[in-house]
């Protein structure tokens, strides 16, 4: 007794761990939050310039391959999910167009209509919605789908074939993604336009179709057309490789992959958030 | 022990010092100090016990990952290679994973007929008789249209080593491509790479060179093969199978049934 283990550790009290002070714990706290941080956007940045140089490097490359699997990812993401989309963007356009038009009725401002809807549901509803739809819809299963096949071996079995996992799982779910989110978002609008002009019809709003209709033209610019094509896009893409990489790009076993897909999730949420304030800043100095 | 296996054939793969790191820790080195060299149509088998780093070094030569020192070069050229100017070369060796590591989303079908939809241009018509030939030659036309987790591990392990074959390899580097078989299928694949090296059968009339990993050597003690083992981060190269019975180390004899050494 009292000779001491070398390969135990000491149990003396001058080696207990101590909480340390709060402004210790804090300052750790948001010091690793911020490396983690910057690790974070750093992986993501050169997987997305990495997803690019595949791209471009290898654009045509297996077509035979490539090209269903885009088709197959604008089905997955877009059409398939087309009747989802279309039940959600009614129910938008009853509770919240269809609310607002008839408020505006009310304050005797129908004039304003059109510069609402496109401002609300053209601008900003529509495409940040749809991406948030397909995040939840496509973006959680790319996670799933890639940190599976990743912790299984299949990215492995994959680069044995000499088949660049990037150029066959990545990239067709980045232009499959961006097409589908840009096609749903111009379905989701005209969606929830037409249910909300249904609710103002059916509560009497004297409004005429062919007038709601002038009024959105009208309020709706050139730039409305390019920017919500880019934003659309962009939200594609932006959650395609978030996601994709999430999935693909880190070490992963099979337990992992519902922490990949939260992460995956938050991320995008806020970079979508984020790109969404980048375009309202465009809207605002153009 | 450490002979290099050398032979008057131009090597296919020749290894100079080189360490083969873990896949799971790419900064730690499983396998230290590989001087070897492998010349067509030869037919090698790596021992080792579990965690020796078998499957590691595997993944190095097939040029899954680079070698962490050393001088790797696979048909006279250097490894790792910059972007596709090694495809040429990656294209001629062909490797089989220990479970197949078969596409789960894809049938069977469509596993053995996905690389060559990358590779190579064919028509319809021939990239369907390419798959079909190879499910015949395999026994696996039963299950084209299955997806892998219908099918039980064995016939996994076949079906990973028709997607390897589909490309024609001149090597092909097999991950314990026997544990966990049952006899029928033990027999099945003892014959199918005797006929591989002998450029018969799948092999489609050329020599193949082969590298097995195994756990265990006794499937192969009346076979004419090449020898080494894995032992404490070092590679061994034993001669020829007929020579081992003369060896005395514990291990060896371990991995020919013979004895079982102290864990």
């Amino acid at each position: 007794m009292g000779e001491k283990n070398p390969e135990m550790p000491d149990p003396s009290p001058e080696r207990t761990l101590l909480p340390p002070p709060p402004s210790l714990f804090y300052a750790d706290y948001v010091g690793r939050a911020l490396f983690g941080l910057w690790a974070t956007v750093r992986g993501l940045g050169a997987f997305a310039l990495i997803t690019l140089g595949v791209m471009v490097t290898k654009f045509g490359a297996a077509r035979d391959v490539t090209f269903p699997a885009i088709h197959q990812e604008q089905a997955r993401t877009g059409t398939r999910v087309l009747p989802m989309f279309m039940f959600i963007s009614a129910a938008l356009g009853l509770v919240v167009v269809g609310q607002t038009i008839t408020r505006l009725n009310q304050a005797g401002a129908t004039l304003l209509m059109g510069p609402i809807m496109v401002a609300v549901v053209v601008r900003e509803l529509g495409p940040l919605l749809t991406a948030m739809l397909a995040l939840a819809w496509s973006g959680t299963r790319n996670v799933i789908e890639l940190g599976t096949a990743r912790a299984l071996g299949e990215v492995e079995a994959l680069e044995a074939l000499r088949i660049d996992p990037i150029h066959y799982l990545v990239v067709p779910r980045v232009i499959g993604m961006a097409l589908a989110v840009f096609a749903l978002t111009i379905y989701f609008i005209l969606g929830t336009l037409a249910s909300g002009y249904f609710f103002a019809f059916v509560t009497n709003v004297p409004l005429r179709p062919d007038e709601y209709v002038r009024q959105l033209s009208d309020a709706m610019s050139g730039l409305d057309f390019v920017i919500l094509t880019m934003k659309s896009c962009l939200f594609g893409v932006v959650i395609a490789v978030i996601t994709c990489y999430h999935g693909l790009a880190q070490p992963l076993r099979l337990e992992e992959v519902p922490h990949a897909a939260i992460r995956a999730v938050a991320q995008s949420v806020v970079a979508c958030v984020l790109l969404d304030a980048v375009f309202i800043v465009i809207y605002i100095f153009s | 022990m450490d002979d290099p296996g050398n032979s008057s054939k131009s090597p296919v793969l020749e290894m100079t010092g080189v360490s083969a790191a873990s896949r799971s820790a790419p900064e730690t080195a499983m396998v230290e100090d590989v001087n070897w060299s492998v010349a067509a149509g030869e037919y090698w088998v790596l021992g080792g016990m579990h965690g020796s780093g078998k499957s590691d070094f595997l993944a190095m030569t097939a040029g899954l990952a680079a070698p962490l020192r050393g001088s790797y070069r696979l048909f006279g050229r250097q490894m790792p290679g910059l972007g596709d100017e090694l495809l040429a070369e990656q294209l001629r060796v062909g490797l089989v994973f220990d479970g197949g590591q078969l596409f789960h989303h894809l049938t069977i079908e469509e596993n053995l007929a996905l690389p060559l939809r990358y590779h190579r241009e064919l028509a319809h018509g021939d990239l369907e008789n390419s798959v079909k030939s190879m499910l015949e030659a395999t026994g696996l036309s039963a299950w084209a249209g299955r997806l892998p987790g219908t099918m039980g591990r064995s016939w996994q392990k076949r079906a990973g080593l028709a997607r390897a074959l589909v490309l024609q390899p001149e090597v092909l580097l097999l991950d314990n491509p026997l544990s966990g078989l049952d006899s029928r299928h033990l027999q099945w694949w003892l014959e199918a790479l005797g006929e591989m090296s002998a450029g018969q059968g799948l092999a489609g009339g050329r020599p193949m060179t082969l590298v097995i990993t195994a756990q265990d050597l006794r499937p192969w003690r009346n076979r004419p093969a090449h020898v080494a083992i894995l032992q404490k981060g070092r590679f061994y190269s034993l001669g020829r199978q007929a020579q081992l019975s003369g060896l005395t180390d514990p291990m060896v004899r371990e991995l020919l049934g013979e004895q079982a050494a102290p864990v």
